[in-house]
C-alpha cells in the first residue's frame, strides 16, 4: 500500500470507496505522520483519539455502502473555529482551556460531510499576523527548507499551522480564515493552494472574529480539485450570520474540466510593487503566459486605488477588532488576572492575555475610532475601501479574473522582515486590495525560487464567481505542473 | 400655569427633555433567541450570544422593526427608510461584548409629536426627536457580598425603544403628563407593557434651569428613575439643586446623576463620567436595516384607534365632557369597558357609574378592572334599570353592591328582593296621606309658610316605601294633598 | 500626526489593557509608524464618496420571533472564571 499521506482528497475518495484501504488506515497513517511531524508545531491541540473513533464510524458507512460525500477525509482545523467541548484557543493566552458550548456552523458542515479532524491548528494570536510568530503555543515551522540551509522558515499566516500541515502531509486538507490574506499567503508560503471565498460566502458564525467585515472562512488542499471539494461542503447559507448571503452552492469540482479558452484573464499594472523579488515578478509573467497558451485572453487593466488598500486596511481591521475582542475581559470565560479593583482585573487580564501584535492593535483600533478622530482616520478608510471596490467593479467589465503574485517574497527565516511591524504588514501588499472588496482569491503553488521555496500566483474572481475561479486556477495548476514536495517529505513519499 | 422656581435672585423656569426606554414587547431578544421575560432565574435565559461568547453573531428579531415602526407611527413620526446600528463601546460586567448594539447617526425613527393631557385639562405638544432600537445590559447585584459583585445576564440583549423627547416641557406635571401619555400610547399599541416596575419602561430625566427667555442652560441626567412620581420628585429637586449653585456663584457641571428614591434627592454618578468616549462605529456583524415604504403602509393600515381619537370620538359620540372621555381613554381596558357596557344605554350615566362607582369599588378591592365581578353587560343592565324607571338611584347602589359581591344580574337582583319602583299612584297616595296623619303639627308650619319642610315629607314618604316609591310622583301627590 | 506616551495611556485606558510605564515609550515609536503609514490615505481624494458599509450587497436577513435558545445556564457559566449560585462573580464594582 502507497504512502497515503501522499494522495490528494479525490484519490483517497476514490481508494475508500474501492476498499484499497479503510478510513482507519488512512486516518491512522496521517496521526502517525503528525506525530512525526511535531517539531513543525502545527497543532494546538491534537483529537487523535476522537479522530480515530470517528474514523470507525466512516468504515461503517463505508462498508453499508453509504458513505458521505468527504467520509473518512482527515483534515486540521483552525483553531479559531470554535468546536464544541473541544478547547478553542485563537492561539491566545486568553482563551486558554476555553471549551465552546457550540460548533462554529462551517465545521460542523464538514463534520457532516464525513470529514475527520486530527486537531486545532495553530496560528497567529486571533489571526493577527503573516507569519505564524504570534502564537501564544509557539511559531509554527514551515516544512520547507531553503536549498543548502536548515533555518527554520515562517509558514505564513495567520493559517500558519493549516497550511504547514497540509504541505507536510499530515492533514489531507485544512481549514483557514482570510481576514488579509491569512489563506492566501501561507497557502504560498507553503507550496499549497488555498481559497479565500467571496465574503458572505462562508458562515462566520461559531469563528472567533478578528475583523468581522473581512473575516472569511476557506480551505487549503494540495492542489485546486481537493479545495473545490472542502469549500463546497464549507460554503452555503447559514441564517446565523447576518452577513452570509443566500445563493445555491454549485458543484465547484464540476467547473474544472472547462478549459480556459475565452477567459479573459485581467493584469493589473499597479500589482508591480517595488520590493517584490524579481523572480516573483518574473513567475507572474509567466503564469499569464501559461493561461495565454491556454487559451485565455491577457488583458492589461488598472486599478488605481491599490496603493491605498493596505492603509485602509490597518485602520479598518484594528478598529473592528479594538471592539471586537473587548469581550474578552475574564468575567464570563477565559483567563483572568485579578487585580485590586475590577478595572486593575480587566487591565491585568488583557495586559496578560494578550500578545504584543494583538495589543498594538487594538490600541491602534481604539485610538482611530476615538474622539476627534472618527471621520480622519475610520470613515475615510471606508471611503477608500469604496474607491477600492470600485476599482474591481470596474476592471471586471473588461476581465473574468485578475492575475497577480500572492506575495511580495517566498517565505523567510523567523525573525527576518520583522524589524518593525509596518514592514511586517507589507507581506499583505497583494492579498489585501481583494480582502478589501470582499473578492474570492486564490493562490496556486506556480514554481520555486533559485533557493527552492515554492512560489505562489493569486488569482481573484468576481463576487460569488468562484466556479470561474476555480476554472482559471485549474488550467494555471494543468500548466504549472508544480509537483514539487518539502524536502523532509520526499523520503517519506518513496 | 407656567412652573417657576423661586430663588434668592428670582424666578427660574426649568427646561426638561426625556429619555425613555421602552422594552419591545416581543417574545424572544432582539439579536438572539432567548425569551425576554422578566423574572427568571439567574442566566437562565441566555444565549451564548446575550453571553459574548467568541464567534456569536446578532441576527436581528423582525417583530422589533415592526414594533418600532408601529410606535414611530404612535408618535405622529418619520420613519426612515435606511437606519443604521452602531457599537457603543465601553467595559462593563453586565455588558458581555464589551458593547452596546444601538442605532446612533441613523435611528429607524425621526421627528414626531404628540399632545399631553395637563391637569387643568388643558392639552400641550411635546416634540419627539427620534426612536431607536437598543439592546438593553444584563443586571449586576452589588449588595450580595462585601468585595463582589454578581452577574445575571437574562435582561442582556432585551429589546428597547429609546424614545427621545424635545426639550419641550416646563414642570414636573408636565413631565408626568408626557409619561403617562407614552405609557398609555405603547400599551394601547401593544408594543410595550408599560410595567415601570419591572423596569419595562425607565426614564431618564434631562433637567436645565435658565431666567425667563434666556439661552438653555447646561443639563444634567438623571437615570433610571422608575416612576411618574419619582419623575416629577426628581425634577423638582434638581432644579432646586441648579438654582441653589447658580445662584451660590457656582456652575452647573453636564453629568449623570441618580435618583435616591428613600429621600428624593439626585446624586452624581462619577463612575459612569471616567472615560466618556463610546468611540461608536456601525456594526460590521449586521447590514443597514431597510424598512421599505410598503411595510410602514402595511402597519400604518393595522394601526389601533390611539387615545387621542377616542377621546375625541367619546365627547363627540356620546356627548361626555372631555373630563370624563379623558378618564376613560386613559387605559385600553377601561375605554373598551365603556364602549361595551354603553351600547345602546345612556352614554353619559354609564360614564358616571363605570368612573365612580366600579372604579372606586375595584380601587377599594383593590382589583384591576380585567378581573372586575361586574361585566361590562351587567354595569349596561344596571343603568338601564335605572334609565327606564325600574329602580331609582338609590336602589341602584345597593343593587350594585350585591353585584360587586355576587356578580349577579341587577335584574335578578331586583326581582329577588323585590326592589321594583312603586309607581301606582294609589299605594303611594296611601303613604302619602298616612305620612300628613303622623305628622299634623309640620303640616301647619308648612302651610304657615315654612316651605322648607316639604323636603322632610318626601324623605318620610320614601323612607316609609321603603326607598321604592318613585321619587317625582311622592313630589307630585305631595304637593297635591298639601294644597288642600 | 504621532502618538506620545500621554496619548498611549489614554487609549490603553479606554482599551482596558495596562502598559507597563517602561514599554510606552516604544509603544509610542511603534503606533506612530503604523499612523504615519495610515496617513498616507490623505492623499486620496474622498470628496462626494459614499462609505462602503457593506461588501455584502443585500437585504439583512430578519428572524422570525420565536425562543429558540436559553435555558442552558450550566453551558453558559462553564468557562466562567468565578461563579456562584447561578451568576458570574466579578471584583465590586464601585457605584
Ligand atoms: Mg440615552
Ligand atoms: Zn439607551
Amino acid at each position: 500500500m502507497a504512502n497515503l499521506t501522499h494522495l490528494t482528497i479525490k484519490q483517497a475518495l476514490d481508494g475508500l470507496k474501492k476498499k484499497e484501504f479503510t478510513a482507519s488506515q488512512l486516518v491512522e497513517e496521517h496521526i502517525k505522520a503528525s506525530e512525526a511531524a511535531r517539531h513543525l508545531n502545527c497543532y494546538i491541540t491534537e483529537t487523535f483519539d476522537a479522530a480515530r473513533a470517528e474514523a470507525k464510524e466512516s468504515d461503517k458507512r463505508y462498508a453499508a455502502g453509504k458513505p458521505l460525500p468527504l467520509d473518512g477525509i482527515p483534515i486540521a482545523m483552525k483553531d479559531l473555529y470554535c468546536t464544541e467541548g473541544v478547547q478553542t484557543t485563537a492561539a491566545s493566552n486568553i482563551l486558554k482551556g476555553f471549551k465552546p458550548p457550540y460548533e462554529s456552523t462551517v465545521s460542523a458542515q464538514l463534520k457532516r460531510d464525513g470529514t475527520i479532524s486530527l486537531g486545532k491548528a495553530n496560528l497567529d494570536e486571533f489571526a493577527m499576523g503573516s507569519s505564524n510568530t504570534t502564537s501564544a503555543y509557539g511559531n509554527v515551522i514551515n516544512p520547507w527548507k531553503r536549498k543548502g540551509d536548515n533555518k527554520d522558515l515562517v509558514p505564513g499566516g495567520s493559517s500558519g499551522g493549516s497550511a504547514a500541515a497540509v504541505a507536510a502531509r499530515i492533514a489531507m486538507g485544512a481549514t483557514g480564515t482570510d481576514t488579509g490574506g491569512s489563506i492566501r499567503q501561507p497557502a504560498a508560503f507553503c507550496g499549497i493552494t488555498g481559497i479565500k471565498p467571496t465574503y458572505g460566502r462562508c458562515s462566520r458564525f461559531g469563528i472567533i472574529a478578528f475583523a468581522s467585515s473581512l473575516d472569511q472562512a476557506g480551505p487549503f488542499g494540495k492542489d485546486v480539485e481537493d479545495c473545490a471539494l472542502l469549500l463546497k461542503s464549507m460554503a452555503g447559507w447559514d441564517p446565523k450570520d447576518s452577513t452570509c448571503v443566500n445563493l445555491p452552492v454549485p458543484d465547484y469540482a464540476a467547473a474544472l474540466g472547462q478549459s480556459a479558452k475565452g477567459l479573459r484573464v485581467g493584469i493589473p499594472k499597479e500589482y508591480r510593487v517595488e520590493g517584490t523579488s524579481p523572480e516573483i515578478i518574473a513567475l507572474w509573467e509567466k503564469a499569464a503566459a501559461m493561461l495565454k497558451d491556454a487559451g485565455a485572453e491577457i488583458v492589461d487593466v488598472s486599478l488605481p486605488h491599490t496603493k491605498y488598500a493596505l492603509h485602509a486596511y490597518y485602520v479598518v481591521a484594528p478598529a473592528e477588532c479594538s471592539s471586537n475582542l473587548a469581550r474578552y475581559d475574564g468575567v464570563r470565560f477565559g483567563a483572568r488576572v485579578e487585580g485590586d479593583n475590577l478595572i486593575d482585573t480587566y487591565e491585568n487580564t488583557r495586559e496578560k492575555g494578550f500578545g504584543r501584535e494583538v495589543r498594538r492593535r487594538i490600541l491602534i483600533g481604539t485610538y482611530v475610532l476615538s474622539a476627534g478622530y472618527y471621520d480622519a482616520y475610520y470613515n475615510k478608510a471606508r471611503k477608500v475601501r469604496k474607491l477600492i471596490w470600485n476599482d474591481f467593479i470596474e476592471a471586471y467589465k473588461k476581465c473574468d479574473v485578475l492575475l497577480t503574485p500572492t506575495a511580495p517574497t517566498a517565505a523567510f527565516a523567523i525573525g527576518e522582515n520583522q524589524s518593525d511591524p509596518v514592514t511586517m504588514y507589507l507581506n499583505d501588499v497583494f492579498t489585501i486590495p481583494a480582502s478589501m472588496a470582499g473578492m474570492p482569491g486564490m493562490s496556486v503553488p506556480v514554481g520555486l525560487s533559485s533557493d527552492g521555496l515554492p512560489l505562489g500566483i493569486q488569482l481573484i474572481g468576481q463576487p460569488f464567481k468562484e466556479e470561474t475561479l476555480f476554472r482559471a486556477a485549474h488550467a494555471l495548476e494543468q500548466a504549472a505542473k508544480f509537483t514539487a514536495v518539502p524536502q523532509n517529505i520526499v523520503g517519506k513519499a518513496a | 400655569m407656567s412652573y417657576i422656581v423661586k430663588g434668592e435672585k428670582g424666578d427660574w423656569e426649568v427646561v426638561i427633555g426625556l429619555e425613555v426606554h421602552a422594552q419591545v414587547l416581543t417574545k424572544s431578544k432582539l439579536f438572539s433567541g432567548a425569551s425576554a421575560d422578566f423574572g427568571a432565574a439567574p442566566n437562565t435565559q441566555v444565549s451564548p450570544v446575550d453571553a459574548g461568547m467568541p464567534g456569536m453573531l446578532p441576527v436581528i428579531n423582525r417583530d422589533c422593526i415592526e414594533k418600532a415602526v408601529r410606535t414611530g407611527l404612535g408618535l405622529n413620526a418619520a420613519i426612515n427608510r435606511v437606519s443604521v446600528f452602531e457599537r457603543k463601546n465601553y467595559f462593563y460586567p453586565d455588558l458581555p461584548q464589551g458593547y452596546q448594539i444601538s442605532q446612533y447617526q441613523q435611528p429607524i425613527v425621526g421627528n414626531g409629536e404628540i399632545e399631553i393631557d395637563l391637569p387643568d385639562g388643558t392639552i400641550k405638544k411635546v416634540g419627539i426627536e427620534r426612536l431607536h432600537l437598543e439592546q438593553d445590559a444584563g443586571k449586576s447585584l452589588h449588595d450580595q457580598h462585601p468585595s463582589k459583585s454578581y452577574v445575571d445576564l437574562n435582561r442582556s440583549g432585551n429589546p428597547l425603544m429609546e424614545i427621545v423627547s424635545k426639550p419641550d416641557m416646563r414642570s414636573p406635571e408636565e413631565a408626568g403628563a408626557y409619561v403617562t401619555k407614552l405609557r398609555s400610547i405603547v400599551r394601547y399599541l401593544e408594543t410595550c407593557d408599560g410595567n415601570m416596575d419591572e423596569g419595562s419602561m425607565r426614564c431618564d430625566v434631562n433637567v436645565s434651569v435658565r431666567k425667563h427667555g434666556a439661552e438653555l442652560g447646561t443639563r444634567c441626567e438623571i437615570k433610571n428613575v422608575n416612576s411618574v412620581r419619582f419623575v416629577q420628585q426628581a425634577i423638582e429637586y434638581e432644579a432646586k439643586r441648579q438654582v441653589e449653585v447658580i445662584e451660590g456663584g457656582g456652575k452647573i457641571v453636564q453629568e449623570t446623576r441618580l435618583f435616591d428614591t428613600k429621600n428624593g434627592t439626585t446624586r452624581s454618578m462619577r463612575s459612569k463620567e471616567d472615560a466618556h468616549d463610546y468611540r461608536y462605529f456601525p456594526d460590521p456583524d449586521l447590514l443597514p436595516l431597510i424598512v421599505e415604504n410598503d411595510f410602514v403602509e402595511g402597519v400604518r393600515k393595522s394601526m389601533p384607534e390611539l387615545p387621542d381619537t377616542k377621546k375625541k370620538r367619546f365627547i363627540e359620540g356620546f356627548g361626555l365632557s372631555a373630563y370624563d372621555a379623558g378618564g376613560l381613554v386613559a387605559e385600553k381596558e377601561r375605554a373598551v369597558y365603556f364602549e361595551e357596557a354603553a351600547k345602546g344605554r345612556d352614554a353619559k350615566l354609564v360614564a358616571n357609574w363605570l368612573l365612580t362607582e366600579l372604579l372606586g369599588a375595584l380601587h377599594k378591592a383593590e382589583k384591576e378592572l380585567k378581573d372586575s365581578p361586574v361585566s361590562a353587560k351587567q354595569l349596561g343592565e344596571l343603568v338601564g334599570l335605572i334609565s327606564d324607571n325600574t329602580i331609582s338611584g338609590r336602589i341602584a347602589k345597593e343593587v350594585f353592591a350585591e353585584m360587586f359581591g355576587t356578580s349577579k344580574n341587577a335584574g335578578d337582583i331586583v326581582e329577588a328582593r323585590g326592589l321594583k319602583q312603586v309607581t301606582d299612584t294609589g299605594a303611594i297616595e296611601k303613604i302619602v296621606i298616612e305620612v300628613l296623619k303622623e305628622n299634623p303639627d309640620k303640616v301647619a308650619e308648612y302651610k304657615g309658610g315654612k316651605d322648607k319642610l316639604f323636603g322632610f315629607f318626601v324623605g318620610s314618604v320614601l323612607k316609609k316605601s321603603g326607598g321604592k316609591a318613585n321619587p317625582g310622583m311622592v313630589n307630585d301627590l305631595l304637593k297635591k294633598k298639601l294644597e288642600e | 500626526m504621532s502618538i506620545d506616551k500621554n496619548t498611549v495611556s489614554r487609549i490603553a485606558k479606554l482599551a482596558r489593557i495596562k502598559v507597563p510605564e517602561e514599554d510606552k515609550e516604544t509603544l509610542a515609536r511603534e503606533l506612530s509608524n503604523i499612523l504615519k503609514m495610515i496617513e498616507e490615505l490623505n492623499a486620496v481624494n474622498t470628496d462626494g464618496v459614499e462609505p462602503l458599509t457593506s461588501v455584502v450587497q443585500m437585504q439583512m436577513h430578519a428572524r422570525e420571533d420565536k425562543v429558540t435558545d436559553g435555558g442552558i445556564p450550566e453551558k453558559i457559566l462553564a468557562n466562567a472564571p468565578e461563579q456562584t449560585a447561578g451568576f458570574f462573580v466579578v471584583p465590586k464594582v464601585v457605584e
